[in-house]
């Protein structure tokens, strides 16, 4: 049985749709990203699941339980990691897990030892008898997601875990999610980087103004983009063509630019700049600059909703 | 485990949390004791040598109980700020993620925000007999004039939990700790409603901390410097009966809030 599964999700909040027909089906055991930017109904989507929001329509299945009749049980079933550390400030990091354990329904004895054992599996031991005040950005987010697991949820949801995080937190977040799977629980993140689905998630669901804009593994919505490009730059216009030439075919020339730019292929965008760079070396053509560029999420979206937007002005212009 | 074995102590966790609160960061409490302390003084050395009893008497027993009424009805913008800071936080919404009873976080909520006012009410009387109150009346009555004003703390706070959960705009909390002063002062708490012009002097009387007031100064057997009047007749009656309306509105207000909060 799929631990979570909406159908046809919809909710409205005033004067903006957040939620426009949400269709999902989250496989077991697996990393699940919700990829959007700000306002496309992600939070919204986590908050509707968690049983947090009452959905206007639309049918949501959280380990089997539906999220509007039976709250309760879905609540036992899931961990809730919310945008902000929901953690108390004033409390040690271990209290902080005992009292989330209590409440889940842990006899004070099985809650303490749980909670020494979540502060061992994420390196947070030290830190466990501390304030949580005096915890830096990426320790605070561990612990939360920690009280996250106390009861070993069968879905974990974190709601942009990394937002906000320096590179160091980010990994030491991304290392823990990967050891959170690794132990059999599925995970669903919404993210607003496409590189953190990309090292994250085996499935990626992206959303745009509330519904489901595209689907599938991170690799196969790369290449739908095209993927990583390199981009070099002349150091004047008479180079172009010489490098061009010693790219193949597939280089696009921006003259006004002084750009040249090839497509990275299958093999990934850092093993095409060492190509770039050797074959340019070979050829005897110094280059001012050689820059490997990303798609970044705005591209993504760009490229998702541009048939729809032109669609929009047929419509229009009729 | 039943229903309400499991919410009871859901809620003795919250409380314990709450408790802890106080005892890592101090200074809330600390501060609201001398907040009050520092009413009782203005009130009575500074405004108090001008302030004339109605029928003559001195003025310190009459505003002891007061002041006494006026902190437990503060305790409301005390109680909706940490009830915020919870919201904005996330920690509210974690707790609404878990499976346990809407009742259990804002009832741990009241019972540790009511052991605090206990501490408060304490203290302040201590000072008060410090510089010359004196409790007339027996040790039961001034016994049952301490449980009207928790009883009226029990009501305020739950009035901070609703309003807590529910203003969520910016500067909600500011307007509530402004409004609380024309709230509070527009009774019997400092003056005589008898001493106010007609209208003024009729919704003061009316005022819920009005009759707690009156109420503690019958049983502490100070003088209610009231004549006449439903407040002068039945304040022990409207000391019971308000609060008891307060809680039967907010109670169920918050529990549904809490839950309705996405």
């Amino acid at each position: 049985m799929s631990p979570l599964s909406a159908r046809g999700v919809r909710k409205r909040y005033r004067d903006t749709q957040a939620l426009d027909g949400l269709d999902l089906e989250v496989g077991a055991g697996t990393v699940h990203a919700l990829l959007g930017p700000n306002g496309a109904g992600k939070s919204t989507a986590v908050n509707v699941f968690a049983t947090l929001t009452r959905p206007d329509a639309g049918e949501v299945r959280v380990g089997g339980h539906d999220v509007v009749r039976h709250p309760a049980r879905v609540r036992s079933t899931i961990g809730l990691v919310g945008q902000s550390a929901a953690l108390d400030e004033a409390l040690h990091g271990r209290e902080n897990l005992v009292m989330f354990g209590r409440l889940h329904g842990l006899s004070k004895a099985d809650a303490v030892r749980r909670a020494g054992d979540l502060l061992d599996a994420f390196g947070l031991t030290d830190a466990g008898d501390r304030k949580v005040s005096g915890y830096s950005g990426g320790m605070r987010r561990r612990l939360d997601i920690a009280a996250g697991l106390v009861t070993r949820p069968r879905i974990l949801f974190l709601d942009e875990p990394t937002t906000g995080l320096d590179p160091r937190g980010r990994h030491e977040v991304w290392e823990m999610v990967r050891q959170v799977v690794a132990d059999g629980t599925t995970v669903l993140l919404t993210t607003q980087y496409l590189d953190e689905a990309d090292q994250l998630a085996g499935m990626v669901t992206v959303l745009g103004a509330g519904r489901v804009i595209a689907e599938g593994t991170p690799s196969a919505l790369k290449s739908d983009l095209g993927g990583d490009r390199v981009i070099i730059t002349a150091t004047g216009p008479d180079d172009l063509a010489r490098i061009a030439g010693v790219l193949g075919s597939a280089a696009v020339v921006d003259p006004d630019r002084l750009e040249v730019t090839v497509e990275a292929g299958a093999a990934g965008g850092g093993a095409a700049v060492v190509e770039v760079v050797r074959s340019l070396d070979s050829a005897g053509i110094t280059v001012d600059d050689v820059l490997l560029r990303r798609p970044t999420l705005d591209e993504v979206f760009l490229h998702l909703t541009a048939p729809e937007t032109e669609h929009h002005h047929e419509g229009a212009a009729r | 485990m039943t229903a309400l074995t499991s919410t009871l102590r859901q809620t003795w966790v919250i409380t314990l949390r709450d408790l802890k609160h106080w005892q890592r960061e101090p200074w809330g409490p600390v501060f609201g004791i001398l907040f009050a302390i520092m009413m009782l003084l203005i009130f009575g050395y500074l405004f108090g040598g001008a302030i004339e009893m109605p029928g003559g008497g001195s003025y310190l027993p009459y505003l002891l109980p007061g002041v006494l009424a006026l902190t437990m009805m503060f305790g409301i913008d005390g109680t909706m700020a940490v009830v915020t800071e919870d919201t904005k936080r996330g920690v509210t919404n974690r707790f609404r993620s878990l499976p346990m009873s809407g009742l259990a976080v804002p009832l741990g909520r009241a019972i540790a925000d009511l052991g605090n006012s206990a501490v408060q009410l304490g203290v302040l009387m201590l000072g008060g007999l410090l510089i010359g109150w004196r409790i007339e009346g027996t040790f039961l009555e001034a016994a049952a004039a301490v449980g009207l004003l928790l009883w009226l703390r029990l009501a305020m706070l739950w009035l901070g939990i609703f309003l807590g959960l529910t203003l969520r705009m910016e500067g909600a909390l500011t307007m509530v700790q402004v409004l609380v002063w024309p709230l509070g002062f527009c009774s019997s708490l400092f003056v005589s409603p008898e001493t106010m012009p007609g209208w003024l002097g009729f919704i003061a009387a009316w005022n819920p901390v009005s009759a707690t007031a009156t109420a503690c100064r019958d049983l502490f057997g100070n003088p209610t410097g009231i004549t006449s009047g439903v407040l002068a007749d039945h304040a022990t009656l409207l000391a019971l009966a308000w609060p008891a309306v307060l809680l039967a509105i907010f109670v169920p207000l918050s529990v549904r809030a809490f839950r309705r909060l996405g």
